[in-house]
């Protein structure tokens, strides 16, 4: 058997895992890692500027492949600076490996230089972390690393490896393990089928059903089967923003995403319906609005991996405990099999009214009253430009919610963005991942002057590698949400909320040696985006001013039901 | 409602502090907690006592089951079981009161374990109820130090939580 060392074995476990970029940062506690990595060509190493980028490449890769992605990162401010990414990671359910160096283990404990207690900071926003204390455990610890971050719910783990145990001349026979099994952790691979069955009685009994779905189907790979199922039944679909492009944005089965600013036609739907099957997805704050108010005449089938989520916030009349593609693939048969079929003719009224409900409102804005362009026009306009096929890398904010409206998602896998975490600077990063990974497709990272100024300076790391993204900044010189909260809560007091120091972005771009291009009148936005994406060889930054007093519609009232929103400046429901 | 559950998880560093981590991170009570290595040197137990209403009490044990080193989580409270507490109570003892220290412990069930011209040390074992109301009947009594164990639980009959 090979003798190897700490660090080699590090590198060669990852080869062996299949990894072909790792992304990371070099630092003291890793070096011994990082010579290994020189002395290889089979894993590839992206020097980020900073270490939350490095964690956000490897959480959108996997956001885009279902596959772990890998960060690398020193002890003490390294570690610390991963913190926000794997926050981020956990709470969308991202597979994510993170290796963090750490300081001799003779000296933890002691305030060595550069050491912080990485488990115990990361314990609470991983699914699981390791530390090494034997080196000849580094193998069969990734192997067990990549097992649990990517079964059951899918979530981060980090691995903090002491600089001793990577030392060169401590050599070890090398073995990567070709399985592995933990008597504490059994993910369910399929549903019970009693409870499936019992599901899909209800199903087929239901006058106003909707099905109602989340990150689940895009990790758990069950978009195929959700909208095999959908048409089967010819039920309507809503999702959550995590959801988005797990059922075909352009179907007529198709009704918006819902919650906080999701459409008003699946929001009216979620309200009146009476039986809501939910998949993948765990009824949050920004889903359900006021809990006591939710759904008030649904009962609720609760299709989910991890139990946790079942019942945590809202009570499920029927838990079904598994996968999305199983528990889908059995409720495909069931249906199929049975001789009974939903009640058409109260289907066809509820379809009417949902038809009515879109009719009312559907995604509607105004463009007539300024002469600023509109945001949603450049989502829409992108969203043509790329024909829905691009994948969206988002950050936080105005731009993120118009871009999840008015983007047509057609495909899982395409919009990347921090749901939960809701993480400002995620959107460069998270697109270079990506396009790194898929250098044939359109990337693009629709973002902020705000957003784009918590990772900015990655600008550089796209110049060190070629990474050429697409990075459309909606530019209102202002926190638009946080903007638009003060205008609604706070009397339109805008603190802290106005940028009056931007940088002039095209000369930063260009002192990188990117392209930059400004837009600001919307005749020229079309030209502008399609030249933009033709030119396939270079980072674009799209500096497009639009409108500072535009809200994000619907949205809705606080404490309220699903069904409680405002449409406009001066429409509520 | 009062509740004692009992996890079965892997005897590693960290095993602990990631429960009770996950008491604090999730807004979880914890009245006490208990941990020891079992039979088995490769695994512990942990009695946590806590206290919420249904839902709450689910989540802890769906929480504490989701955590890689949990291998087993039982809530003793949902059938029949026996809970017992070790309690350590230093008294200053002097004159009458050293009889009368002697007399409750001997009630009790309580048992002097040390002594001194000036104190007396009883060792009590039970269920809390029981420890309340030995340190409750000794009111004018001077307590100088109290040590609880905190609740250990088993289930009754024929019930075990191995794996």
């Amino acid at each position: 058997m090979e003798l190897l060392s700490g660090a080699e074995m590090v590198v060669r476990a990852l080869r062996d895992e299949g990894v072909k970029y790792i992304y990371g940062y070099p630092g003291g506690a890793l070096l011994h890692v990082y010579d290994a990595l020189f002395q290889q060509d089979e894993v590839e190493h992206i020097l980020v500027r900073h270490e939350q980028a490095a964690t956000h490449m490897a959480d959108a890769y996997a956001r885009a492949t279902n596959k772990p992605g890998v960060a690398l990162v020193t002890s003490g401010p390294g570690a610390t600076n991963a913190i926000t990414g794997i926050a981020t990671a956990y709470m969308d359910s991202i597979p994510m490996i993170v290796i963090t160096g750490q300081v001799m283990s003779f000296l933890i404990g002691e305030d060595a230089f550069q050491e912080t207690d990485m488990l115990g900071i990361s314990r609470p926003i991983v699914k699981h972390n390791f530390s090494v204390t034997r080196a000849e455990d580094i193998p069969s610890i990734i192997k067990k690393a990549f097992y649990i971050a990517q079964t059951g719910r899918p979530g981060p783990v980090v691995i903090d490896i002491p600089k001793d145990m990577t030392t060169p001349t401590e050599r070890f026979p090398y073995e990567y393990p070709k399985s592995v099994k933990l008597r504490s952790y059994n993910p369910v691979t399929k549903g019970h089928s009693g409870q499936i069955r019992k599901a899909v009685d209800m199903l087929l009994a239901a006058k106003r059903p909707m099905i109602y779905t989340g990150g689940g189907i895009i990790m758990g790979d069950a978009s195929a089967e959700l909208t095999e199922f959908a048409h089967l039944l010819k039920y309507p679909v809503t999702n959550t923003i995590m959801g988005l492009g797990g059922f075909p944005g352009t179907d007529p089965q198709y009704v918006g995403w819902l919650g906080m600013h999701g459409s008003y036609e699946s929001n009216m739907a979620m309200h009146h319906s009476d039986l809501i099957l939910a998949i993948g997805a765990r009824f949050d704050d920004r889903v359900t609005n006021a809990v006591d108010k939710f759904c008030p005449t649904a009962r609720i089938i609760h299709v989910d991996i991890d139990p946790a989520s079942i019942s945590k916030t809202v009570q499920a009349d029927v838990p079904i405990v598994g996968p999305a593609k199983a528990v889908l693939e059995e409720m495909i048969q069931l249906v199929k099999e049975s001789k009974k079929r939903p009640d058409q003719d109260a289907l066809d009224a509820w379809w009417k009214q949902i038809d009515e409900w879109r009719g009312r409102h559907g995604g509607r804005y105004r463009t007539d009253d300024s002469e600023m362009m509109k945001p949603q026009q450049v989502i829409e306009m992108l969203s043509k430009v790329t024909n829905g096929n691009a994948y969206v890398c988002s950050d936080v904010g105005q731009h993120q919610m118009f871009a999840a409206q008015y983007y047509k998602f057609n495909k899982p896998n395409r919009w990347i963005n921090s749901g939960g975490l809701g993480t400002m600077g995620f959107g460069l990063p998270a697109a270079m991942g990506i396009k790194l990974n898929f250098p044939e497709s359109d990337v693009v990272c629709v973002t902020g002057e705000g957003s784009i100024q918590m990772n900015i300076q990655e600008l550089s790391t796209c110049k060190q590698y070629d990474i050429p993204v697409v990075i459309v900044c909606l530019n209102n010189q202002s926190l638009g949400m946080v903007r638009q909260w003060q205008d609604m809560n706070y009397e339109s007091r805008h603190s802290q909320s106005y940028m009056n120091s931007l940088p002039d972005f095209i000369k930063l771009v260009e002192s990188y040696g990117h392209v930059g291009m400004k837009v600001t009148k919307y005749s020229e936005l079309e030209g502008a985006m399609r030249e933009a994406f033709a030119m396939k060889d270079r980072l674009v930054f799209m500096d497009i001013y639009v409108d500072p007093f535009e809200h994000v519609y619907p949205m809705q009232v606080p404490r309220g039901s699903m069904r409680d929103m405002w449409l406009s400046k001066t429409e509520r429901t | 409602m009062r509740h004692i559950i009992s996890v079965l998880m892997e005897n590693e560093p960290g095993a602990l502090s990631r429960v009770v981590g996950l008491f604090s991170q999730r807004n979880f009570n914890i009245e006490s907690l208990t941990v020891a290595p079992t039979d088995d040197s490769t695994l512990s137990r942990m009695t946590v006592m806590t206290t919420g209403d249904e839902r709450v009490i689910e989540q802890i044990t769906k929480q504490l089951n989701k955590l890689i080193d949990v291998v087993k989580v039982v809530d003793l409270s949902e059938g029949d079981h026996i809970e017992r507490e070790l309690m350590m109570i230093k008294f200053k003892a002097n004159g009458q009161m050293r009889a009368e220290i002697k007399r409750t412990a001997d009630i009790f069930r309580g048992q002097i374990i040390d002594i001194t011209p000036n104190t007396y040390t009883v060792q009590l074992v039970g269920s809390s109820d029981k420890l309340d109301a030995f340190i409750a009947s000794l009111g004018n009594a001077s307590i100088m130090e109290v040590v609880r164990s905190g609740v250990s639980g088993i289930a009754r009959g024929e019930k075990v939580l191995t794996i």
